[in-house]
Order: C-alpha cells, then structure tokens, then sequence
C-alpha cells in the first residue's frame, strides 16, 4: 500500500522531471569526474607501486664518468643503504632500414649473474640473454613494437663508433622507462627512442669499462634521509667524475607520472564540488518554488496534524531522491568514462598493466556528498514550512511586495518600458538567487575556459618552442666532445644551409641553499638557428661573462638579473665558479640555462670544443643529409623537429581534443542546468503575469521577454565574470602545474574564450527555447482562473 | 428573437452556431452547443447561468483567448473563429480589455505602470493618470499591488483594462473577491466606462443582482442560451441590491 504522501511524491517527481533530470545531470557530472579521477589516482599510484616494488626499482641513482667495481663497497658502507648495484649504460644508434635516420637509444648492462638485483626489467616476450653470448640483447617492448621488431629479429646498432648486429632475444618493460622521450625532448615517441639491455660483459668491452662502472643504482633503508646519501655518494664518486647523483624524486620517468598523478589529485579534490555547490543552488530554488506553491498542501497536511518534520521529510525525500539518482547515474558514468579513457594513459605511461580501479570510498563520498549538500540546499528552503502556521498556510499569499524592489527604480527606470521594469524590479527583489544563478554559470564557465586556455597554451608552446625558439631542422649529438670545426664538416655536407655549434655541460647551480642540476647550453653569440628568447620573444645576446637563466631555473633559485650564482661544472676538471646572472629567458620545456660558447668553454679551460650542432637542411635534400649524418662516427644520434613536433602536435590532438569536448559539455551542462531551472521556476512563479500579459494582448515574443530577460541579464552579467574568473583561474593552473619539466604559459587565447562563451551562449539558448515554447503551449485562461 | 431586430452596423458580436468541445468520444465535455447571439455595441451585458454553463467559454471566445469547435463568431467585420494566435493577440491588443476575478496585477509594478503596460502597446490611450482617477485611485498612483487593499487592485484592473479605450470590456466575475460595498464601487467603475466611453461591456456572473444594471441578460444553462432578458431601465450600481 503506498502511503499518499509517497505517491504525491512521485507523482511531484514526474510532473519535475525536467528540472530534475537536469539537476541529475549536474550532480552526475560532478561525481563522474570525482570517481574517475580519483580512480585514475588509485589506478596510477597502486600500480606504479606494485611496478616499482616487485622491479626493485632504484631510490637513488649515480651516473659517474667511470669508476673501478671497488668503489661500489664505499658506497655500501654509507648509512642507510640497502643494496648498492653498479652498472654499465650508454648511448647508442639503432639502425632501422625503414628510416632515414638512425634512432637514438640507451644502452644498459644487465648483471652476468643470474636475475638482476634492481630496476629489475619486466620480459614481455622472449628470454633474457644467455650468459656469455654477447650478440643476444632484450629491445624495450613499446619499441620494438613501433617497428614491429620481434624476438628473433636482428638489429643494427652503432655502438661506441663501432657498428654491429644484434639478435633480439626478448622484449621487456622497465620502471624506469614508464615515461621517456628522446634526449632533449619531453613527449614520448614509442618510435625515436629505444633501449637495449645487453650482458655486462659486452657491453663493458664495446665501451671499454672492464671492471669498472658508469651509473650506480641505490636502494635505501627505511626511513633514511635521502638527501644525506645523495651528498654521501657524490662525496664518493667526485673523483670519478660524477655529475652529482639523484634521488627517485627526480628520475624523469618518476617525475613525470608522480606530477600527473599529483595534477589529478588537485583537479579530484577542487572541480567536483563546483558541482556539488551548483546542483545544491538548484534544489534550493527547485524545493522553495514548490514549497511556495504548495503552501495550502502543507497547510492542510498540518492542519490533518502531520508534524514539520514529516511535512519537511517528505519534500527532503524528492530532494534526497534526485540527488541519489544523479549520485548513483555520477558513479556509473565515471565508471565508464574511466574505464574508457584509461588506456590513454598507457600511451603514454608504459605500465605492466593499467586497470581502472573501482574505488569504494570515491563511491561512498560521492553518494554521500551529493546527498548531503543536495539536503543541505533543501534545508534551507524547507525552514519555510516550519514558519508556517497551518491557517497561515492555507491563505493566498498577497501579492509579493516590489515596494522595496521599486524603490529603487523611480528614477532609474524612467526611460524604460514597463516590460523591463518588470525583468529588473524582479532581479532586484531577488539578488541571492540572481547571484546564485550568475555565479554557478560563471563558475561552470570559468572551469571549461581555464582549461582551454590551459590547452591553447600548449599550442602556443608548441609553436614557439618549435618555430620561434628552435628554428632549426634537426639537432645533431656528438659521441663526445669534439673539435668546433667539425661544424665545418657538417656545414660543407651538400644540403646543410646552415650548421651551428652548441655544448651542453652538466652543472649544478646554487643559490645560497637552492640548487638544481641540470645543464648549461652555450650557443654561439649570433645563432640563428637556436636562440635564448626573452619575455617578449626577442633573442637575448649572449655577454661574454655571466650565464642566462630560464624563467623557472630563476624561480627556483629564487634569483634575478644582477645577482651571482655558483656554478658547479660536472665535466671535465669539474671547475666551481661564480657567475652574474645576465638574462631572464622564456622557455617552456625543461630548465635550460644558456651561455656564450666560447665563454662557456673558458670556464671549462676545454677551448674550441662543442657538443653537438643544429642544423637548417634544404628542402629536397634531407635524405642526402641524413644519409651522410649516418655515416659521420662521431655522430651520436640526430634529431629532427618535425618529427618531435609531429609527436607533439599527436598527444595534443589525442589528449586534448577529447578533454575538450567534455571541457565543453561541463559548461554546457552547468549553464544548461542553472537556466533551464532557473527558467523554469521563474515561469512556474509567475505562469499568472505571463497569462495576464497575453491576455491583454502582448506577443508571445515581448511575454518571453518578460520571462527570460532577467536569464539574459544574469548571463550577460555571468559571461564577463566567467571570462574573469576563467582567465585567472588559467594562471592558477599554469602556475600550478609548471614545473622546471616543463611551463605551461598562459596565452591570449580567443578561440577558448570563443567557444565557451558559445557553450554558454548555446546552453543558456537551448534552455531558454524549450522554456519559451511552454509560454505558447500553456492555457492562458486556465492560469487566470486559478488563484496563486 | 430580439437581436434580428438589431443592424449590423450596431452589432458588436454576434454568433451563429457556437460550439465548443473539450475531448473526445465518451469523455467529450460539451461547453457550448451550438449558441446563436448578437450584442450590440455600448450595451452592458450580464451573462448568469450555474458554474459549467458555457458562459466563460463564451466570454473565452469572443475575447480572443480561445477557439471554438464549430460555429461562427464576429467582432464587428472580423471573424474571430477564423483568425490566427497571431491575430487574436492583436485583436485582444487593440479591441479589448479584461477583468479577472482576480486582478491579474504584475506585483512587480506600480498602480500606474501597471496601466502603462497597456498604454504603451495601444494605439489610442488615455493616459494613466486618467484611468486611475477614473476608477478613483488618482492618490495611489505610485503603490505597489502589495500595498493595495483587494478593492483598489480590481479598480487598477478595471484602469488597466480601460486605459486602451478598448471597443468591449469583458469582466468574468470582477466582484467575486470584494465585499458588497467594494463591489458596487466596481460596477459604477464599470457603469462609468460604458457611459463615458461607449465601451461594450460583458460581465460573467454568479450575483443575480448584478443583473439589474444590464440593458441585456443572457441566461444560460447546458452549454446553450436558456434565455435573453431586455432591460428598458437598468439601475445605477448604488441602486444594486447585493
């Protein structure tokens, strides 16, 4: 038997459907994105995790220019550390006959006895290699599979200058390569950058580091300070030429999935209740309009001596009803969003494994939350009933009161007609809920137009670190050091139109107590080709003392231009020097700090020697070039702009072209939801004035002014809000999400600001017509006869 | 009948033939079956009959606010039943004024500018000032509906509908919210426009009484015209019993 308060509340569910349905919507969406993303945290953390874990993945690792096997008994006396595992790596080119070029890849031992002890690799397919035969390697998995290298294959591989055929016995995953680009790139290209694990023994001989190592890997105690063991082991390996060790904070791989995961956990925790605060508005003016008009029911359900609480749980039901819906729709519809975009991320984090994980707690929180603010709003407008005695109640309400409302208008109002009086005595009357109204859209808009902004920053990156900045047309690496003429050799290669010289040195860079690691590039004082810029995208001449900081390194340091830095050189005779910072530059990958060459080179006491080269190639003779590059030995690996450009440009339009949509449709379903509720609670109020005026005779489009003109207002007040908020919320981001990885630079971006005052535009279009459209169909002289 | 007697020049409505149904097959609601009437122009007319007789329904219709099923009604040279929503709007725009029993005020507006929401779309008005102190609300010009007694916000209707010196004024129970004096003080609002401005004045009632000021009664019972009673000498309002 159902009660016939339960049926009053279904049948008042069915008669709102719409406005529930679109608060649903609202509530869903907010749960969706808190389930998915604090899913995508779950999922990412757990299994890097367990990764790391069951790989034995290092917590400290030491590259050392070369040390004798002993030293690694040092190193294990230094308090805290648990295993010490030394090892050979390297860089090498691998030969793909599709390809023009030869691709750039790391080269690692793997121990001679047995399994390995850390970063232990992961065998997809395949075998490891056998002891002793020193042509069998293991191909990092995702690129073999980007050239269809499987085991048994054989590949090319320039080693050392010298170049020699491999056997591909197994393809494996490594936790130290879930996220990798190639050398001086940050966007991972499964096919321009591989790694090889070969037997120790072999790789000793080809780079000649018999009984000796290059790169030492740590794992720590519990509870050990990893700072003191990093100044520990440089103490230890200094005199082998060590660029200064580093913890697992600042493994690459490590840092770019831990700044994801930390990016997520911000967005979990802040765009959510947006949505939240928004649907519990909603119910709020929902539940007061039908309490306002139910105020006779209620009279007589009190009268009948049903008491306020029951009065008041039969409407906090409708309210907990709709928000369990959208709540329990949220759930599913991150589930499936999860589920769906997870894979993403395995395009770009090489996990063992990704699953989306189902987290109870996210479930229960959102459920729980939605239910909680959607009561919260319903509260707030179920107080009336309590106020209400029941004779009371069951009287008309007078007309509502505008003399305060007008008073304000007299002379304002003057020149305007009577149909805009009544839209702005009515946004007057009503301030909270227009605010409310106007602050919900601001805010859904704000969040989709900081986000495209966010995106089209990553165009303007794209554009400037590939046009601007770098405006040559391949980056080429010397296996070491070589002499400056060599930029000769590669400036009379047939095709080169241009060549110049860079050096990237190692360095440590202090503050007082800030430094960083990284490297200095010295480029030649009129290049051409690559160019230190400054705020305003002019290039900053190099002086021939001091040292130019990018924006982020400046940051960290906490330095500006005229102050003095110390320079640790990790190279060479590993000099300390002091040098003025001369310039600020712009930069939106990685840390760079630029020097003069040849100032650079004074530093070292290792005159006329460089790194590398950038070079510009004709159009047409690319291949010539290329082909030539291959054949020079003391090439080490070549770069080309267009094809980290191109994959650039590809996690753009896959990642962003996605997260743009549901960017656009969040808005849309705010604004959506905030109109369309709005609107339809304005009609509801005052379904009698709007009958009134077309009975005497006004149009349906001037009745719809009178309805939907203070919506116009409050979206014209929202629209210049929603750009604010929206633009400073994008610096928020960008400042948020930089790091010294890589900027995020907020751009003058017309195109975001286009498309989600479109959005709102559209949604607030689309609500305001199906609200109009019941202007029409409703009996105009049904509302007249009944009393308010 | 009496209204053959009537030209058309001195018609303001006449109808032929009204029908109007609500539904269809078992659950058809017949509210007006086939009703033939004129009125002539700068009458009062009292329409009386018990609630579900068609008498609203037939205000309904020759207002402009509804459509018949079947059947012919003119406004002077206009066919009502044949004319566009667009029409009708425009018809009810220019020709004629209303008066609900419940006042129909936009809280939102002033007494004034409640009439000004009609002057402002009309082609020939008089202005507000005018048609408030008409009803004899000239000292409550600028209050609000909340600050009106329901007496003072059916005579700011009864401006508001005036104020367009509409051709007809229809008033479905205009006195049904007012107590006796208030009332009277309605009709003689409503007597005053008829006598002043020539409108055509339609009333729908449920007090018989009102019927003494009518220079026509129309009875109605069943959807259909039980009858038409001529007055030769309505009384004033005040006269009215109540």
């Amino acid at each position: 038997m159902v009660s016939p308060l339960h049926a009053k509340l279904f049948r008042d569910l069915w008669r709102i459907k719409g406005q529930a349905l679109a608060i649903m919507l609202v509530i869903g969406i907010g749960v969706a994105l808190q389930v998915m993303m604090s899913g995508f945290v779950a999922s990412l953390t757990q299994t890097r995790d367990a990764y790391y874990e069951r790989q034995q993945f290092a917590q400290v690792f030491a590259p050392v220019a070369r040390a004798p096997e002993r030293v690694a008994r040092r190193l294990s006396d230094i308090r805290g550390v648990a295993v010490v595992e030394t090892r050979i790596s390297g860089s090498a080119l691998i030969d793909i006959p599709s390809r023009d070029l030869p691709v750039s890849a790391r080269i690692l031992s793997l121990p001679a006895y047995g399994m390995r002890h850390l970063n232990e690799i992961r065998l997809t397919a395949g075998r490891r290699p056998e002891s002793g035969k020193i042509h069998e390697i293991v191909l990092l998995d995702s690129f073999a599979s980007a050239h269809d290298i499987v085991p048994g294959d054989q590949i090319h591989v320039t080693l050392n200058g010298a170049y020699r055929a491999f056997d591909v016995v197994g393809t494996a995953q490594s936790p130290e390569f879930i996220y990798y680009a190639a050398p001086g790139e940050m966007i991972p290209d499964d096919a321009r950058f591989g790694v090889i694990w070969i037997g120790r023994p072999a790789l000793a001989a080809a780079l000649d580091l018999k009984g000796a190592f290059n790169e030492v890997l740590l794992t720590l105690l519990r509870g050990t300070d990893v700072d003191a063991v990093l100044d520990d082991v440089d103490r230890v390996l200094d005199p082998f030429g060590a660029p200064g060790a580093y913890g697992l904070a600042d493994h690459p791989s490590n840092r770019f999935l831990s700044e994801e995961i930390a990016g997520l956990e911000i967005s979990a925790k802040n765009v959510p209740p947006v949505f939240m605060l928004v649907a519990a508005f909603l119910l709020y003016i929902v539940t007061s309009r039908m309490i306002q008009s139910e105020r006779e029911e209620i009279g007589l359900m009190k009268a009948f001596g049903y008491s306020d609480t029951e009065v008041s749980s039969h409407y906090l039901q409708l309210v907990v009803i709709i928000a369990l819906g959208g709540a329990v729709f949220g759930c599913f519809l991150g589930v499936l969003l999860g589920r769906l975009t997870i894979p993403i991320y395995t395009t770009y984090y090489k996990l063992p494994f990704l699953l989306f994980r189902l987290e109870l707690a996210s479930f229960a929180s959102g459920i729980l939350t939605s239910v909680l603010v959607a009561s919260l709003g319903g509260a707030l407008a179920l107080r009336r009933v309590f106020r209400m005695t029941p004779a009371e109640a069951m009287r008309p309400p007078s007309p509502p009161d505008y003399s305060k409302a007008g008073a304000f208008g007299t002379r304002l109002v003057r020149h305007l007609d009577q149909p805009t009086r009544m839209v702005l005595r009515r946004l007057v009357r009503q301030p909270w809920r227009m605010l409310g109204a106007v602050t919900g859209v601001a805010a859904g808009m704000a969040l989709s137009l900081s986000m495209l902004i966010i995106y089209e920053g990553f165009d303007e990156a794209l554009d400037r670190t590939f046009n601007v900045i770098d405006r040559s047309d391949a980056s080429v690496s010397f296996v070491a050091n070589a002499p400056s003429r060599t930029i000769f050799e590669l400036q009379r290669l047939p095709g080169v139109t241009l060549a110049e010289p860079v050096r990237n040195v190692p360095v440590v860079l202090r503050s007082g107590r800030k430094s960083y690691s990284g490297a200095i590039t010295g480029l030649a004082p009129d290049a051409q080709l690559f160019r230190a810029l400054d705020a305003d995208v002019e290039p900053i001449s190099l002086p021939a003392r001091g040292i130019v900081l990018s924006a982020p390194l400046a940051d960290i340091l906490d330095v500006s231009i005229g102050d003095e830095i110390v320079v640790d050189i990790r190279q060479g005779s590993q000099p300390t020097v002091v040098a003025p910072v001369s310039g600020i530059a712009e930069s939106l990958m990685g840390s760079p700090a630029y020097m003069d060459l040849e100032a650079l080179n004074r530093l070292l006491g290792e005159p006329m020697r460089i790194s590398g080269a950038y070079v510009s190639i004709n159009d047409g003779e690319q291949a010539d070039v290329y082909s030539a590059l291959k054949d020079m030995p003391m090439v080490a690996g070549v770069s080309l702009r267009i094809e980290a450009e191109r994959a650039f440009q590809q996690i753009m339009d896959q990642g962003a072209g996605s997260s743009r949509f549901i960017m656009g449709f969040m808005a849309f379903a705010i604004t959506f939801g905030i109109i369309y509720n709005v609107a339809r609670v304005a009609q509801d109020e005052r379904a009698r004035d709007l009958a009134s005026l077309r009975v005497m005779g006004f149009y349906h489009g001037e009745t719809a002014f009178v309805l939907l003109g203070e919506l116009a207002a409050v979206i014209l007040v929202a629209l210049p809000l929603g750009v604010g908020l929206g633009t400073a919320l994008s610096h928020l981001i960008a400042a948020g999400f930089s790091t010294d990885l890589y900027q995020i630079p907020v751009v003058s971006a017309p195109n975001a600001y286009g498309t989600s005052i479109s959005v709102v535009v559209v949604a607030a279009l689309a609500s305001g017509w199906i609200v109009q459209r019941d202007i029409g169909a409703s009996d105009i002289t049904l509302a007249l006869k009944t009393r308010e | 009948m009496v209204y053959e007697t009537m030209s058309q020049q001195e018609l303001a409505f006449r109808a032929h033939g009204l029908t109007k149904t609500y539904g269809e097959g078992r659950s058809a609601v017949h509210a007006l079956r086939g009703v033939d009437l004129e009125i002539g122009r700068g009458e009062i007319v009292v329409l009386l009959g018990p609630s579900g007789s068609g008498k609203s329904t037939l205000l309904n219709i020759l207002g402009g606010l509804d459509k018949a099923s079947a059947g012919e009604a003119w406004f002077e040279g206009h066919c009502l039943t044949s004319m566009t929503d667009r029409a009708l709007t425009g018809y009810r725009r220019n020709h004629v004024g209303f008066v609900f029993q419940f006042y129909n005020l936009m809280p939102s507006l002033t007494a004034r500018e409640n009439v000004e929401l009609v002057t402002e779309i009309a082609k020939h008005p008089m202005s507000p000032e005018d048609a408030l102190h008409l009803v004899g609300l000239g000292a409550r010009l600028d209050h609000f509906p909340a600050q009106l007694s329901g007496g003072e916000q059916q005579r700011v209707a009864i401006a508001r509908a005036v104020a367009k010196q509409p051709d007809v004024l229809f008033c479905d129970e205009p006195t049904g919210a007012l107590d006796s004096t208030t009332g009277r003080a309605v009709l003689r609002v409503l007597q005053d426009v008829n006598e002043k401005l020539g409108t055509t004045v339609l009333i729908i009632t449920h007090a018989a009484a009102t019927a003494a000021m009518a220079d026509r009664v129309i009875h109605f019972a069943d959807g259909a015209i039980r009858d038409v009673v001529l007055n030769d000498a309505p009384l004033s309002a005040e006269e009215i019993e109540w």
